[in-house]
């Protein structure tokens, strides 16, 4: 191939610009889908239940990801202050990540069981009730809107979709959905009544759960 | 790492810096057959096109970096699993498949965490642990670690960044959330007893409407249930529905005791002393009884380890405790 073909074709250069820049992806991206650190839940990791899942929806629909990270990198400076690092055997459920990549408020990464529910409530409706010097914006209609519980079980199979993998299996190596039918039939009745707050706050009392 | 990964990687790492090498090999001959500082031919809005070389410089740069590419890779883990580079250096163990794992391998494991780890162990752990045990390597009690000024101040640093958004700065506490200097204490304030709430944690449970029916905590019956409990701590309060309200406090009494003076192994509070975690208001108290309360201390044992709990343990103490 000429030089000047490349110079002279703007389309052919984006093109091997492309597959020039796509080499680091392939070397250092594509094999971490096929590994098992990757892939596998840790000991203990549980899926979240139908009214934490609803809680994980409002913490996306309220953006919390952009102040709040959950992700503890391996550094003595995070890990005194949020406890153990992060693995990717924590997330392989999770879709989308929370990650998050600004930290305004604290790694929420291990929140959970960190503080009471009392204190989650008392913060979130009015943050500078417990924590005076707090920038952190109040919630306080999480508190008065209600769940329906209409989309619950849909969300379940969706993520049983998503999480379908042969590393979820009983003892026979059969694979087993994250969701049972049972789990997904009870979804509606387990939020119904329940506040956004409630769901909220179940979330975040559950987040790090695995590696405590 | 499966051997077809590994493979993977080395043959991609190797090949792009390789091909680098190669492509400014290829770009820096003459294909055109034009002498250096000729023209090649053509001309643009009439800037005329020479054939110039690449810049010393810059070539000089492309072979650094190809240079410090193959460097790199052979110092740092860069083919993976065919060994950890030369410095054997990894970052953490990600591959940890619980707490009790992670645990297990942080005695062994070179990783860069835990050298920081095990570096900061060495410098401040044994300033935590000089301040909490005695020669023998037995903790102190916490009353005595609490007349040591300096554990003191550690307590107070400690206590800020991790009980502070709770017990407040000042540790008074806020509605919920008990206040630490008055020396009024649900579970018993001993240093033993402190700091096995701090290790632990603890659960409130106040019922909803503490174990009565619908039928005997009506409108009313809370009505007067609420004067008995406000008279209790001798507040003024219309003695007829007090008189009906001592009534129905007899299921209270299995925890609050029948003189309502509470019982701190079950953490359930005085009821006489005026001192209201959840609000005294006539209000505050219809709420507690008709909704019950679930105060929760979490435990932090595994978040704060033995000794930094002992010296908070301590600092709690001399809050509301003279030094001695």
């Amino acid at each position: 191939m000429k030089h000047e073909k490349v110079e002279k074709n703007i389309g052919l250069m984006a093109i091997l610009i492309v597959i020039a820049i796509s080499f680091g992806g392939l070397a250092e991206i594509t094999p971490l889908i096929f590994q098992k650190e990757t892939t596998q839940p840790i000991e203990g990791l549980r899926p979240y239940s139908a009214l934490e899942l609803e809680g994980r929806d409002i913490y996306i629909r309220e953006g919390c990801t952009v102040c709040h990270s959950q992700m503890i990198r391996p550094f003595r400076s995070e890990t005194e202050r949020y406890g153990h690092y992060s693995v990717a055997g924590e997330h392989v459920w999770e879709h989308p990540f929370l990650w998050g990549s600004k930290r305004t408020g604290p790694d929420l990464a291990r929140v959970g069981q960190r503080y009471s529910d009392d204190w989650h409530r008392a913060h979130l409706i009015d943050p500078r009730s417990v924590v005076p010097e707090s920038n952190m914006p109040a919630f306080p209609w999480l508190e008065v809107n209600e769940l329906d519980g209409q989309l619950t079980a849909k969300k379940m199979e969706v993520f049983n979709m998503l999480t379908k993998g042969s590393w979820h299996t009983d003892e026979q190596g059969n694979e087993i959905p994250l969701y049972s039918a049972q789990d997904i039939a009870a979804a509606s009745d387990a939020v119904k009544g329940k506040t956004e707050m409630d769901a909220l706050i179940a979330y975040l009392q559950s987040l790090g759960h695995a590696l405590k | 790492m499966s051997t077809f990964w590994s493979i993977w990687i080395t043959v991609i790492t190797l090949t792009v810096i390789i091909g680098c090498a190669v492509i400014l090999y290829w770009c820096a001959k003459d294909k055109m057959g034009v002498q250096e500082g000729e023209s090649m031919g053509h001309t643009f809005d009439g800037i005329e096109e020479l054939n110039t070389g690449l810049p010393k410089w810059w070539v000089g740069l492309f072979v650094f970096t190809i240079v410090g590419a193959l460097v790199y890779v052979l110092m740092f883990p860069s083919f993976g699993g065919f060994g950890n580079g030369l410095l054997g250096w990894t970052s953490a163990d990600q591959d940890i498949v619980s707490k009790q794992d992670s645990i297990n391998r942080a005695a062994t494991s070179t990783s860069q965490y835990q050298r920081e780890m095990n570096k900061a162990d060495e410098l401040y752990g044994e300033v935590f642990k000089g301040l909490t045990h005695d020669a023998q390597g037995q903790y102190l009690p916490v009353e005595e670690v609490a007349n040591n000024t300096e554990a003191v101040k550690v307590g107070q640093r400690l206590f800020l960044q991790n009980c502070a958004q709770c017990h407040g700065s000042d540790a008074r506490g806020a509605k919920g959330f008990p206040n630490l200097t008055d020396n009024d204490w649900l579970y018993g304030g001993t240093g033993d007893i402190i700091k096995t709430t701090l290790m632990e944690g603890r659960k409130g449970n106040m019922p909803i409407r503490g174990l009565l029916s619908e039928e005997q905590l009506d409108k009313e019956g809370l009505t007067n249930l609420t004067s008995y409990v406000l008279s209790l701590s001798g507040r003024k309060v219309n003695a007829i529905e007090a008189q009906k309200g001592k009534e129905l406090f007899g299921t209270c009494m299995g925890c609050h005791g029948a003189d309502g003076k509470g019982m701190q192994a079950l953490g359930a509070p005085n009821l006489t002393d005026n001192v209201w975690l959840y609000g005294g208001s006539r209000k505050d108290v219809e709420t507690t009884l008709l909704h019950g309360r679930n105060g929760v201390m979490p435990a932090w044992k595994d978040i704060l380890g033995e000794d930094k709990v002992h010296i908070i343990a301590a600092y709690v103490y001399s809050l509301s405790n003279e030094k001695e």
